[in-house]
């Protein structure tokens, strides 16, 4: 393992620079490593998860220039340039994300695997349909799976952001967040 | 086991061009990775067997979609999601726009392209009966130049295709005289979401006077490969839709589609659902006929 870290890190890799929540990032790792480790393991943001690292599960899911894609099938290279956002970049100078106060309050979150992705897929959703229906909040989240909550409550955490939001000054928050977002 | 990136090269030229030289210089030697859907998920499992890749992901020719006048060309590199919110294609060209919403989630549809839908060659690749129905043609590009082949013609059997080592797929071509033609698309899966197709019928119908002028019907798992069913469609064109002519695309259907039995379903089950699709999709075109 500890050989594998060094090689992984060593010299010869061409540096590859991207945006991570607004911060420019350098990284020196194989082009072909997967988004998901290189945030974990050389960026330290753990808040994107594996799940399956297959695409099916979601738990991975972060924004790459604004679209939801799943950081287990993204080689490193590929975001070049990139502006990408993870969980970590949701909150706003130590205030949680309405849908992060919404998961909280409404039992969103259990054992927590899934919750990033849950929160990023939504996210991106209130970005392109600030209201959506239920069944639009179901296909948002559908390549996400939880095996604790039974869904039921992230669907409802959801719908009580955007309950939220429509109903407070706090759509002015959201929609500073939504810029910082990008 | 786990793949392990310290044993693949990846480059990324940025251009057009510049893929097409590096393939050129050493054809066969690099793999193209686009969305990655298929070749990352090959990797993790550690069973991706190409030491060099190059990235076709931010070449902005080959994600394109142009309007035409007789035709809407997409690029090869187009995600599912950009197909899914083009105008054009919504309105004109609808079981494409279906079949993209059902490429695995959102997540999935932002960097699955169609290129590698068709490149990989899935039997259920689910853009593939649609474009058989459209009657869709395929550009293929090289340093040497450029080359049109039509979709049914693409493949060539079990995960196969008539790409030269130095080829890329450039464009998929969709004419745009299908809209007034009758459209239907149905997957037959176990669920809605991230299923793979048990079978898949796409078809596209001219009628005049109450008989079938033209007719395109495209499926997917039912052979090694998305095929056409020209047999179906020879004993329906000209016709019109009785019950003897309903029972003859039966027979020419079954006689040509070569299914298998696999985890997914069996060969019988297969046939008798693209049966049932073709039924629906003839019944569909007599009811709106005689409206
Ligand atoms: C979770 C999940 C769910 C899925 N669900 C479905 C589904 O419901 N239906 C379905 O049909 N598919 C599904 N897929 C597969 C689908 O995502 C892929 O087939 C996708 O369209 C491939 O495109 P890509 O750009 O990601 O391919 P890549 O992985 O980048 O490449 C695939 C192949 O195509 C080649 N290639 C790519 N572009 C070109 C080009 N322009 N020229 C030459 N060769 C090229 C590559 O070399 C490789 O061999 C799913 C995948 C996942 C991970
Ligand atoms: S870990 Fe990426 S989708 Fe499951
Ligand atoms: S809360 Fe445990 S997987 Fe969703």
């Amino acid at each position: 393992m500890s050989t594998n870290e060094s090689a992984t890190s060593s010299k010869r890799w061409p540096a590859i620079r991207f945006n991570v929540n607004s911060e420019a990032r350098i990284v020196k790792v194989p082009p072909m490593k997967r988004l998901l480790d290189v945030l974990r393991e050389d960026l330290h943001l753990t808040g994107t998860k594996e799940g399956c690292g297959e695409g099916e599960c979601g738990s991975c899911s972060i924004r790459m220039n604004g679209e939801l894609v799943n950081s287990c099938l993204v080689p490193v290279l590929q975001v070049e340039g990139a502006d990408i956002q993870t969980v970590e970049g949701l909150a706003l100078d130590g205030a949680l994300h309405p849908l992060q106060e919404a998961f909280l309050c409404h039992g969103g979150a259990q054992c927590g695997i899934c919750t990033p992705g849950m929160l990023m897929a939504a996210a991106q959703l209130l970005e392109r349909s600030p209201n959506p229906d239920m069944p639009q909040i179901r296909e948002a989240l559908a390549g996400n799976l939880c095996r604790c909550t039974g869904f039921i409550r992230i669907f409802e955490s959801v719908a009580a952001a955007v309950d939220a939001q429509s109903a407070s000054p706090a759509t002015k928050l959201t929609t500073e967040q939504m810029h910082h977002a990008r | 086991m786990r793949g392990n990136a310290a044993m693949h090269d990846l480059v990324a030229p940025g251009t057009l061009a510049g893929v097409l030289e590096l393939l050129a210089a050493e054809p066969g030697a690099w793999t193209p990775i686009a969305g990655g859907t298929e070749l990352m998920v090959a990797f993790s499992a550690g069973r991706l067997a190409a030491p060099k890749l190059v990235s076709l992901w931010g070449i902005p020719d080959l994600r394109a979609i142009d309007v035409l006048p007789q035709s809407v060309v997409v690029g090869a590199a187009a995600t599912f999601l950009d197909l899914r919110r083009h105008a054009v294609i919504a309105a004109e060209l609808p079981l494409l726009a279906k079949a993209a919403s059902w490429i695995g989630s959102i997540a999935n549809q932002s960097r699955a392209t169609l290129g590698g839908n068709l490149v990989n060659g899935s039997p259920a690749a689910d853009s593939s009966p649609a474009l058989l129905a459209y009657d869709a043609e395929i550009e293929l590009i090289s340093a040497r130049g450029r080359r049109r082949v039509p979709y049914s013609e693409f493949h060539a059997g079990y995960k196969r295709n008539v790409l030269a080592a130095d080829e890329l797929l450039y464009a998929i071509h969709l004419p745009r005289r299908f809209a007034s033609h009758k459209q239907y698309l149905r997957k037959v899966g176990t669920r809605r979401a991230m299923a793979i197709a048990k079978v898949a019928l796409g078809a596209t119908a001219l009628l005049e006077n109450g008989a079938i002028r033209e007719i395109r019907l495209g499926a997917a798992s039912l052979a090694p490969f998305p095929t056409r069913l020209l047999q179906a469609e020879s004993a329906l064109l000209g016709q019109t839709i009785t019950r003897d002519t309903i029972q003859s695309a039966h027979h020419a259907l079954l006689a040509e589609v070569k299914p298998i039995d696999d985890i997914r379903s069996t060969a019988d089950y297969r046939s008798r659902v693209a049966v049932n699709l073709l039924d629906e999709f003839l019944l569909q075109l007599r009811r709106e006929e005689s409206h």
